[in-house]
């Protein structure tokens, strides 16, 4: 399994573990998530990846997350203290 | 110096708050009602003698040396039977208690073999210091009658001798092995004159027989007859230092015991919170391998990771080491260096090897062990309850009315606290087992299990939901807690999802292959069987849906308002020795130091300040995902502190391959393991008995370790750190370790209270400590959760990716066993391997009927990710469909057949989910041949040339 392979692996699994929550909320959760836990480079990879193939192989939900992720690029930076 | 024994006060203490005024040989003392005559004494600073009391054990009475004259009683009752009461006279010291003594110990001494001056327990011996004390002088019967001088010595236990001549039959090992360690592996035989201390049955000895060898029964001889062969080589100690275990989470104090430089013995410490006296094979005895001849002692070097190593300088190789990193950085950029923190070092390594990372390699790529055991807990009980630890101290096992054990073998992994939990129940507690395994305490002496869940491995989430279905639908849950203490919202939209009849243990029968009718009794069980307390391990963590079993242990904690007091709560039971504190060090990638995200911009400047640094806000790269950097090429550099990764995570030949795809690996560790075989330098580690520092058990419990010898190498470990922090021009000037913890105190809420002068005083503080918790806080959540308010968050499960199908139909688990420890770098090099030489397979009887195989036969494991060669155990402790194994042997190399599949949140890796084949075999595998050859190789070393 390449990189890219895994990740999308990894961003699928987190949506499916969230869409209990219906597909908006599991969204914004699963971008919470990834921006949280993930380096700048894996996000990116991903991000990359759909910019180049319509982000082929991620779920409609992590697809989603992955476009709220890339609206918000940057906010990490200043959240007040988690 | 004269060596002292841990004091002794002959009897357990009374728990009762109600006092008594009792007045001893004219001192008046009050005590709490319940306490023996004996203890109140001793607590008088009156030493009545005794040689069949104890304070470890329950008072026997059988000695009859400790009489006492009480006004208004008749005769002379043992002291250690007689409880004292309100107004109660004694006289310990009369001319008819020295006579009828003196008789006693004639009688005893008449059948004892007068070797003093060359007994081993010369100088510490009990029976030896009472016929002192009764002022023996003479044996009016002689020595020559009948006796027991001849019996032969058992000596078949690697750690200590059974010299059977030496016995006065007080029976305090035989209570030991049944009160304190609860294995009841011992007993007298015979009756009479023919009475006799046996390890089980006639036909056994101490090594084939039921003993565990947690020592009790040794501590509690008051001679020579169970003796360590280390103090029968070496000689009675002359010293003690209180320090910490290096092996599990239990954290059991002990006195290191020692004579010069010495270690003579490890004793458990009896005021040791975390273990009460009490320790296991591993603490008591495996402590050989720090003097191992293996262990590496001088730093090393090479090129590339198939010249042979070449022993040089520290300053040689810290300046080799810097160079290939600051290469890195300057070629690859900051972004391509990283870290590994090791939950075997202390909290101060561990803070200073993120603080490398952070501030030195100046990013966020720091990882450590826990990412493989216990991430799932950190992430689940943060978002349910707000901390990332479990919620009770020990203690808390005695006032638990039903234990829900989930995904845990104490009695392999966490035996000390095994102890307590089994002797909770022979009062009465009862206990549910979630395992899909047989373990030991499903049924085993005085212990039966109200219930045994035998899931499917990969289930946990689907049956804890159907326990929460139960407990909503009957109308279980604690209303009036979940009112107070949590989100009302949050608690009905959880309690609507666990209704649907979907998730009740009928419907989920089929897949979880748990019985609906023994579900529903063990949720009703908990639910109603008064204070229930939940243990879990990494049979919880260790799954695609980790974090998802964690959050659905919280809810059903929360829902049955089993949180805030003693007896209840929710306790993970911690792999390693101070996985507890390295996480709490800021050891992941997206944390600092107290669990505070790396983008909270006040907490980041705080230690931006105290750093004199900028910190990079975005989180770093998880282990795997540094292995997968690797192989792009991104990732070139990292430091890895007491971590045998190639070994311990998933996917061995991901990791090999990530490992020798980058170009400078350091490996800081005590022996060459296996992740070393692709390292270019090897900075020599320290033992936990040649540091400073301090530890962080399962409880959050801070405890000392405290260096009793030289290092071998030179340096403690968080010297080497720093070392290397300043050949890369970062300027740290600690001096002790004391220092890091007060920059800890000062940088870290939960710590804000901690010091090294409050912990000498202390003895152990359980954070969190600081001004509202000045001396710690031993239950957590108890009237408000730190988050505010309890978070229920549902958990719809989810299968895991891992299938089994024709090619692959076996479910593979893996786990651990008492005798080794984890990838058995320590416990390999130590007689614990009489043991267990090698890692079995464990079978059912069926699945091995189906295939044509018998116990003992080579094996081949096969998964879609590699196969490897094992020896068969067919046992019906493991289900049909489901095989087990252990990963402590490096031949074995059992991960090479677990998978990159991982938890959901925290990319813990699935190790208990394998689908596999098993089937004959006449030899090893392809990978453990090439490997072998690779790491033959990979071991050469030239030596220093001798200075001049």
């Amino acid at each position: 399994m390449s990189t890219l392979e895994n990740l999308i692996r990894m961003a699928n699994q987190i949506a499916r573990n969230l869409e209990t929550h219906g597909p908006e909320a599991a969204a914004a959760a699963t971008a919470d998530h990834i921006r949280k836990f993930w380096a700048p480079r894996m996000r990116a990879a991903v991000q990359d990846h759909i910019e180049r193939e319509c982000g082929r192989g991620l779920s409609e939900i992590a697809l989603q997350a992955f476009r709220q992720i890339g609206l918000a690029s940057g906010a990490a930076h200043d959240t007040p203290n988690a | 110096m004269t060596y002292q024994r841990d004091k002794d006060l002959g009897t357990p203490r009374s728990a009762s708050d109600r006092t008594v005024t009792v007045t001893i040989d004219g001192r008046r003392i009050n005590m709490p009602e319940g306490s023996s005559v004996m203890r109140a004494a001793a607590e008088l600073g009156q030493s009545i003698p005794k040689l069949c009391a104890t304070d470890m054990l329950g008072s026997f009475g059988s000695c009859r040396l400790c009489l006492v004259e009480i006004e208004g009683m008749r005769g002379t009752p043992a002291s250690c039977t007689t409880p004292v009461a309100d107004g109660m006279i004694v006289r310990t010291q009369t001319e008819r208690l020295k006579r009828l003594r003196r008789g006693v110990m004639e009688l005893y001494i008449s059948d004892h073999p007068l070797d003093c001056l060359t007994c081993a327990a010369n100088g510490d011996c009990e029976l030896q210091d009472q016929a002192g004390a009764v002022g023996l002088r003479d044996v009016r019967y002689g020595i020559d009658g009948e006796n027991h001088r001849k019996q032969e010595k058992d000596t078949s236990n690697p750690y200590f001798a059974f010299d059977p001549s030496k016995c006065i039959v007080c029976s305090r090992c035989v209570r030991a092995c049944d009160e304190v360690q609860g294995t009841l592996a011992l007993t007298i035989e015979g009756r009479g004159f023919d009475s006799k201390v046996s390890a089980g049955l006639r036909s056994d000895n101490f090594f084939t027989s039921e003993c565990v060898s947690c020592g009790a029964c040794v501590q509690a001889c008051p001679t020579s007859t169970l003796q360590e062969k280390s103090v029968i080589e070496i000689g009675v100690p002359e010293r003690a230092v209180i320090t910490t275990c290096a092996y599990c989470g239990v954290g059991c104090t002990f006195r290191a015991e020692m004579r010069g430089e010495e270690l003579v013995r490890m004793v458990p410490w009896k005021d040791g919170k975390a273990n009460r006296g009490h320790s296991c094979v591993k603490g008591r005895f495996a402590w050989g391998y720090a003097h191992h001849q293996e262990r590496v002692t001088k730093p090393m070097i090479r090129e590339r990771i198939n010249d042979p190593w070449t022993e040089v300088s520290w300053d040689e190789a810290l300046t080799f080491a810097a160079g290939k990193l600051k290469a890195i950085r300057d070629t690859h950029g900051k972004d391509a260096l990283g870290g590994i923190t090791s939950s075997r070092c202390t909290n101060e390594e561990t803070f200073l090897v993120q603080k490398l990372v952070r501030a030195g390699f100046g990013n966020n790529n720091v990882d450590t062990c826990a990412r493989v055991c216990h991430s799932p807990t950190g992430y689940g009980l943060s978002v349910t309850f707000g901390t990332s630890a479990g919620t009770q101290d020990f203690d808390s096992v005695m006032h638990t009315d039903v234990i829900l054990l989930i995904g845990a073998n104490p009695t392999d992994a966490h035996p000390v606290f095994a102890s307590r939990m089994k002797a909770r129940i022979r009062q009465g507690a009862r206990i549910i087992i979630i395992d899909p395994r047989r373990i030991d305490l499903v049924r085993s002496p005085h212990i039966r299990a109200a219930q045994h869940l035998a899931l499917r491995p990969g289930t946990n989430v689907a049956v804890l939901t159907a326990m929460a279905h139960v407990i909503v639908t009957e109308g279980l849950a604690d209303k009036d807690f979940i009112r107070e203490r949590c989100d009302a919202d949050e608690y009905q939209d959880w309690a609507d999802f666990v209704s649907d009849p979907k998730r009740s243990p009928e419907a989920t029968e089929a897949l979880t292959q748990v019985p609906a009718s023994e579900l529903r009794e063990a949720a009703r069980l908990y639910a109603t069987g008064g204070a229930g307390a939940i243990y879990y391990g990494l049979g919880v963590t260790e799954h695609s849906q980790g974090s998802s079993t964690v959050i659905a242990i919280a809810n059903l904690a929360m829902a049955t308002g089993n949180i805030g007091r003693p007896g209840v709560g929710v306790n993970p039971l911690r792999g390693q020795n101070n996985v507890q504190g390295a996480c709490d060090m800021g050891s992941f990638p997206h944390e600092l130091p107290g669990y505070r995200h790396i983008s909270g911009t006040e907490v980041r400047q705080m230690f931006e300040t105290a750093w004199n640094t900028k910190l990079d806000p975005e989180p770093g790269l998880r282990i795997n995902n540094m292995l997968d950097a690797a192989l792009d090429g991104s990732f070139r550099g990292i430091y890895i502190q007491g971590e045998d990764i190639l070994q311990s995570d998933p996917n061995t030949a991901h990791v090999a391959a990530g490992l020798e795809a980058m170009d400078c690996v350091i490996v800081h560790d005590l022996f060459l393991n296996e992740t070393a075989n692709y390292a270019h330098v090897f900075l020599p580690g320290s033992s936990f008995l040649e540091k400073n520092g301090t530890f962080t058990n399962a409880e959050r419990r801070i405890q000392m370790v405290r260096r009793v010898m030289t290092p071998l190498n030179g340096m403690e470990d968080w010297e080497v750190t720093q070392a290397l922090a300043n050949a890369l021009g970062l300027g740290w000037n600690y001096s002790h370790p004391s220092e890091v913890m007060d920059e800890i105190a000062r940088l870290t809420p939960t710590f804000s209270g901690v010091s090294y002068e409050k912990l000498d005083r202390a003895g152990s503080l359980q954070w969190p400590v600081n001004d509202a918790a000045p001396e710690g806080s031993p239950i957590m959540h108890v009237d408000g959760f730190v988050r505010g308010k309890g978070k229920f968050i549902v958990t719809e499960y989810v299968p895991t990716d891992e299938k089994t199908g024709p090619k692959f139909p076996l479910l593979l688990t893996t786990g651990r066993i008492l005798s080794q420890y984890n990838v058995g770098a320590q416990t390999r090099r130590t007689r614990n391997v009489d043991w267990h030489q090698e890692d079995f397979l464990e079978m059912h009887p069926v699945d091995a009927e189906d295939r044509g195989l018998l116990d003992k036969d080579w094996v081949k494991l096969s998964s879609r990710m590699g196969a490897t060669a094992l020896r068969l155990k067919v046992t019906d402790r493991v289900a049909p469909g489901v095989v087990y194994t252990t990963f402590h042997h490096p031949d074995t190399q059992t991960n090479v057949v677990t998978t990159e599949y991982s938890d959901w949140a925290t990319n813990c890796p699935e190790y208990k989910v394998t689908a596999v084949q098993v089937s004959a075999t006449n030899g090893r595998s392809a990978w453990q041949d090439s490997y072998e050859a690779h790491a033959k190789a990979a071991r050469r070393t030239i030596a220093a040339e001798p200075s001049e």
